[in-house]
């Protein structure tokens, strides 16, 4: 009996010590990407070509997600705005949803299911196979090489996904709530640019989606630079990326949420 | 300046719970070829990874060029691995550039040369493997050897003073084999560079190297030129250089007695 709870206890601290010591080293794998960054802004083709990877090709589930996320808030917004007679508040709903919350909170989840997976895969396949070994004989930094052009094209990429995001929700919910429900277009349009504030909604947004770019990419690039070089550890550090991105995500927009309000 | 380019003196190292190098002693002359040799799990690749730097000893020192390798801050690491070329085991090319990208990528990160003089010597050192002609493949279309002679030549793409080769010969076919030996030995003397070769492949190997380390038990067990080892009497060079299933080296693995294990297992 004594044995088996020193059993589970010991099962615990080992996963406690286990967690706070891939904090720290995540910490400190950071401090390094930023140290490195200099030489990738060098070569900053590097960071281009990522953007390209990270950016542009998670373009398509990104744009096709927001269309279907306005049209759904639309028809949300409007069946129980219209019970109060202000369906003509339809388009600030969908707008101060996507620009405050949807646009950063989505694109981040996605972002973190298509490009970060991606990055985590392919940098766990480069130690697996020896690449990034390779490099380090050849005096070339992996990190400055590798993972720091990464981070700074998923920092970069991401404020404008989320702006896509937001803009192509937006065109989605005025498609459902004007031709198809039939609000006034000019109501949808005025109420819309009268209650969106640059500052307080816009910027906010952007602020976020720039705070959930650092934390998915560095997540994704940590992962992958950590993964155990076999099969079953690249496939274990895939799923870490996608679960610790949406909790990170989550969490974070909790807290900058809250400072945000009492700002 | 030492006839020795590189010289490890009483090294230890060790992972966890278990000591792989237990105050070993090897010197590399310049221009020589010199293989070591050993078990599996025996610590040679670990070795390598030591002279290059990228694994710190627990004990004892490795010196390239007469610099101690592991107390070195970043740039004089990186100085040392300037004079250093390593051929992986599976080649590690990088699976997103082609061939001649490869080859070039040493060149391009540590040269400000013009692309008409990178060119030059890529072709150069494409030429020297015999693969000019796969200069546009994707190191993901080569075959196992060719992708072995593509990193050779990315390997010596900068004319280092050593080279070093993970089992260089594993999953070659005979003729990939007889291509690669021939190839280290040429570009050896061609280059003036020292070979350290970590291998299994005692016919291969004693063919063309010029001297060999026997690594068992995180020790040097025995070492001398290829010819003396193949008439040792060293019951552990024996079993080795003749392939010999059980001996020093026992074919099973630590376990209790066979009676008990089995007895206990049909009373499970």
């Amino acid at each position: 009996m004594f044995s088996a709870v020193a059993s589970v206890l010991s099962g615990i601290g080992h996963r406690v010590i286990d967690s706070l010591w891939r904090f720290g080293a995540s910490i400190r794998f950071f401090f390094y990407v930023l140290i490195y960054s200099g030489e990738s802004f060098r070569r900053l083709h590097l960071t281009i070509r990522e953007i390209y990877f990270t950016g542009v090709l998670s373009l398509i589930i990104i744009l096709v997600s927001a269309f279907f996320v306005g049209m759904v808030l639309a028809l949300q917004g409007y069946n129980t705005l219209q019970r109060y007679g202000s369906s003509e508040a339809i388009g600030v709903l969908v707008a101060l949803s996507l620009v405050r919350e949807l646009g950063p909170v989505v694109t981040a989840l996605l972002f973190a299911g298509r490009a970060g997976t991606a990055i985590t895969a392919e940098i766990g396949l480069m130690r697996a196979t020896e690449q990034l070994s390779a490099m380090e004989m050849m005096a070339v930094s992996p990190v400055a090489r590798v993972v720091a052009p990464r981070f700074w094209a998923g920092v970069f990429s991401m404020p404008l996904l989320a702006a896509l995001f937001s803009m192509v929700g937006v065109l989605g919910g005025y498609l459902v709530a004007v031709p198809l429900i039939g609000v006034d277009a000019g109501a949808f349009w005025s109420q819309m640019q009268a209650s969106v504030d640059f500052r307080e909604d816009i910027v906010n947004g952007v602020i976020k989606s720039v705070v959930f770019g650092v934390a998915c990419t560095m997540i994704a690039l940590f992962e992958g630079f950590d993964a155990p070089p076999t099969a079953e550890g690249v496939s274990r550090a895939t799923t870490r990326t996608v679960v610790n991105s949406s909790l990170a995500v989550l969490g974070l927009d909790f807290v900058m949420t809250s400072f945000m309000i009492v700002a | 300046m030492s006839d020795n380019i590189v010289e490890i003196d009483n090294l230890s190292f060790g992972y966890k719970t278990r000591l792989l190098h237990k105050g070993i002693n090897m010197q590399f002359p310049r221009g020589k070829v010199v293989a070591i040799m050993g078990g599996s799990g025996s610590g040679k690749t670990t070795l390598l990874r030591l002279i290059g730097g990228q694994l710190k000893p627990s004990g004892g020192e490795v010196r390239v060029a007469g610099q101690v390798v592991h107390k070195q801050d970043r740039k004089g690491l990186q100085k040392l691995r300037r004079k250093m070329g390593m051929l992986f085991q599976q080649g590690a090319l990088f699976t997103d550039l082609s061939v001649y990208e490869n080859v070039a990528f040493p060149i391009r990160e540590h040269t400000d040369l013009p692309e008409s003089m990178i060119r030059d010597l890529v072709m150069m050192k494409l030429n020297a493997v015999g693969l000019r002609g796969a200069r546009d493949l994707k190191a993901t279309e080569l075959s196992g050897g060719m992708a072995r002679r593509v990193a050779l030549a990315r390997a010596v793409a900068l004319d280092p003073a050593i080279i070093m080769y993970d089992e260089p010969f594993a999953g070659l076919d005979p003729i990939s084999m007889a291509v690669i030996c021939n190839l280290i030995r040429k570009l050896n003397d061609a280059l003036g560079a020292t070979s350290i070769i970590v291998t299994h492949d005692v016919q291969e190997v004693f063919a063309f190297a010029d001297y060999v380390y026997f690594v068992a038990d995180g020790v040097v067990a025995a070492e001398g030129a290829p010819e003396d080892l193949r008439k040792s009497e060293l019951p552990f060079v024996h079993q080795f250089v003749h392939g010999e299933v059980d001996g020093p080296v026992p074919f099973h693995y630590r376990a209790p007695d066979y009676r008990q294990d089995i007895l206990r297992s049909a009373n499970v």
